[in-house]
């Protein structure tokens, strides 16, 4: 049923790499983000500047994560739709090889390329970290990879019925904003009712949850929880999108 | 000979407007079947339908003994389809796509490499697909549409947008598919590549089929006249040629005679009325109706527009 897959899933790799402008806007630009950031809130110096005060502990990584998890969703809807509008979508449609097939193997691209970006985040930004200062790397990577991917669920569903690339910038913004109120910059108890039931149904509020816990040592017992939701909604967008999916 | 499509009745619209209505046809095993008529006849609506690509309002389709629509998968096992203004990934490389598709049927491929090299695409297996012409482009996806080697290729338009010496490489593979044994089933607007190419057409118009049949049989039925133009020197022999049995009109102009006239022994009466009459001729040519004028006899308009 997933005949084809890994070949569509390395060709999809290669051609993303050959695209310079994709490769450094998914990879380079949120590592920049970090570091820029980073400089000014740097631990090393014990001096962060008053405009980051408000950015702590936790907090900066776990919104670079987000960043890349969100550039992810981005790559995605818009690669989606300019192949729909381009009529890639119809010419892989008269072949044997089916939606989901081809949903499979740009999520497992984006997954990739998270887990790498992850990767080049730690090593530019080890030297703002206190020397011995203990970080749950491999749980922080694996609670993103889980976020991304719950994150990504809606990325689908956006990128099964936007008719043009046009349209899947404004709709891919929608995804970016919730980050506003996810939990990241205050708490979702903060946040009048019908905001906290709209935090509720986004996977970014337990993503945040999930990698804020993670980064601060929390055991994934304590989060089963939040990867419970993650894999809900994951369940719930994926199959909405898989009945709505259009080639053309 | 047995029917590999079957299609009665079809009817297909897209809101109000009816794209395809009543069409009913058969596609023979072994034969090129063309669809013919101007764009938006409907016949790449007709076509999506066969392919199992859209799903009819009503009317049955048989394909290989399939329904296309339901059982689309194992019918895309074993058809080849080249799609009317298809693209790929812009930076997928020539191998890259014949190797994708080639892993996506259940059965084996045929040989990626000598099936380009066929094509003429060896020297191209590394370029990106935009950077392709128009005719390697039509080219690749001529080989994307065999490499699962198909009982039956649809090719939708095929020749469009390429210069004539392409025109004629590709006729050319599509002759070679048949020859294999292969059922192909193709539409276009090109009224010379449907008399050159297909055994049979089905003329379509405002989403109905109009007339089915080989070319030839087509021109005789529809279209009976003949013309006859020669040059002679004897101004009189217009008389002789008015006396020719089936002629229903002759005209004059510089010598240059025209003889209308409808029924398969034109030509040979007025060559026996030149014979018997001694009459010299500097020049003699006929003039055979095409699908063309059939075209424009059955629809009152051109296929050009």
């Amino acid at each position: 049923m997933l005949r084809g897959l890994w070949k569509l899933t390395w060709i999809e790799m290669k051609i993303f790499m050959r695209e310079p402008l994709g490769a450094f806007g998914t990879i380079g630009v949120p590592v920049l983000i970090f570091v820029v950031l980073g400089r000014f809130a740097s631990f090393r110096t014990g001096t962060p500047s008053p405009a980051v005060m408000g950015l702590s502990g936790a907090d900066l990584p776990v919104l670079a994560a987000l960043l890349i998890s969100v550039s992810a969703v981005l790559s995605l809807v818009t690669i989606i739709s300019i192949y729909r509008e381009g009529g890639i979508l119809k010419r892989l449609r008269a072949t044997p090889l089916r939606p989901q097939t081809i949903l499979s193997a740009h999520v497992i691209v984006k997954l990739l390329l998270t887990a790498a970006t992850l990767g080049l985040m730690f090593l530019a930004g080890k030297r703002y970290f206190p020397p011995g200062a203990h970080v749950p790397w491999l749980s922080f990577t694996i609670a993103l990879l889980i976020s991304t991917w719950s994150v990504l669920s809606i990325g689908f569903l956006i990128a099964s019925i936007v008719p043009t690339a046009r349209f899947a910038q404004p709709i891919g913004a929608i995804v970016l904003y919730p980050i506003a109120f996810s939990g990241l910059f205050f708490h979702t108890s903060d946040l009048p009712p019908v905001l906290r039931a709209v935090a509720r149904a986004l996977p970014l509020t337990y993503a945040v949850r999930l990698l804020e816990g993670i980064w601060n040592g929390d055991g994934w017992f304590a989060h089963l929880g939040d990867v419970a939701a993650l894999t809900v909604l994951f369940l719930l967008f994926t199959a909405i999108s898989a009945k709505v999916f259009r080639w053309e | 000979m047995h029917p590999v499509i079957e299609v009665s009745g079809v009817r297909k619209t897209y809101g109000k407007t009816v794209a395809v209505e009543q069409a009913s046809f058969e596609v023979n095993q072994g034969e090129i079947f063309g669809l013919i008529g101007p764009n938006g006849a409907g016949k790449t609506t007709t076509m999506e339908c066969i392919e199992g690509i859209r799903k009819p309002d009503c009317g049955t389709i048989t394909v290989l003994g399939l329904d296309p629509f339901r059982q689309v998968y194992k019918l895309q096992d074993r058809i080849g389809v080249q799609l009317q203004q298809a693209q790929l990934q812009k930076r997928i490389k020539v191998w890259e796509a014949v190797d994708l598709w080639a892993s996506l049927y259940g059965k084996k491929a045929i040989d990626g490499r000598r099936l380009l090299a066929q094509l003429s695409l060896t020297d191209k297996r590394d370029a990106w697909f935009m950077n392709l012409s128009g005719g390697q482009k039509q080219r690749l996806f001529i080989a994307l549409a065999l490499i699962n080697d198909p009982e039956l290729v649809f090719l939708d338009e095929l020749t469009t947008g390429l210069d004539p010496q392409a025109r004629h490489a590709i006729w050319d593979l599509v002759r070679g598919i048949r020859e294999r044994g292969k059922t192909v089933f193709l539409t276009t607007h090109l009224m010379e590549e449907a008399e050159r190419l297909c055994d049979r057409v089905a003329i379509m118009e405002h989403g109905r089929i109009i007339d089915i049949d080989t070319p030839e049989s087509l021109v005789r039925r529809h279209c009976p006249e003949r013309t006859v133009v020669l040059d002679v020197s004897d101004p009189a022999a217009g008389d002789h040629f008015q006396m020719i049995p089936g002629v229903e009109s002759v005209t004059c102009e510089n010598m240059r005679f025209t003889i209308r006239g409808r029924g398969d022994d034109l030509v040979s009466e007025v060559i026996r009325c030149l014979s018997e009459n001694r009459i010299r001729v500097t020049d003699f040519r006929t003039v055979l109706p095409n699908l063309e004028d059939v075209f424009l006899k059955l629809t009152g308009r051109s296929i050009r527009e």
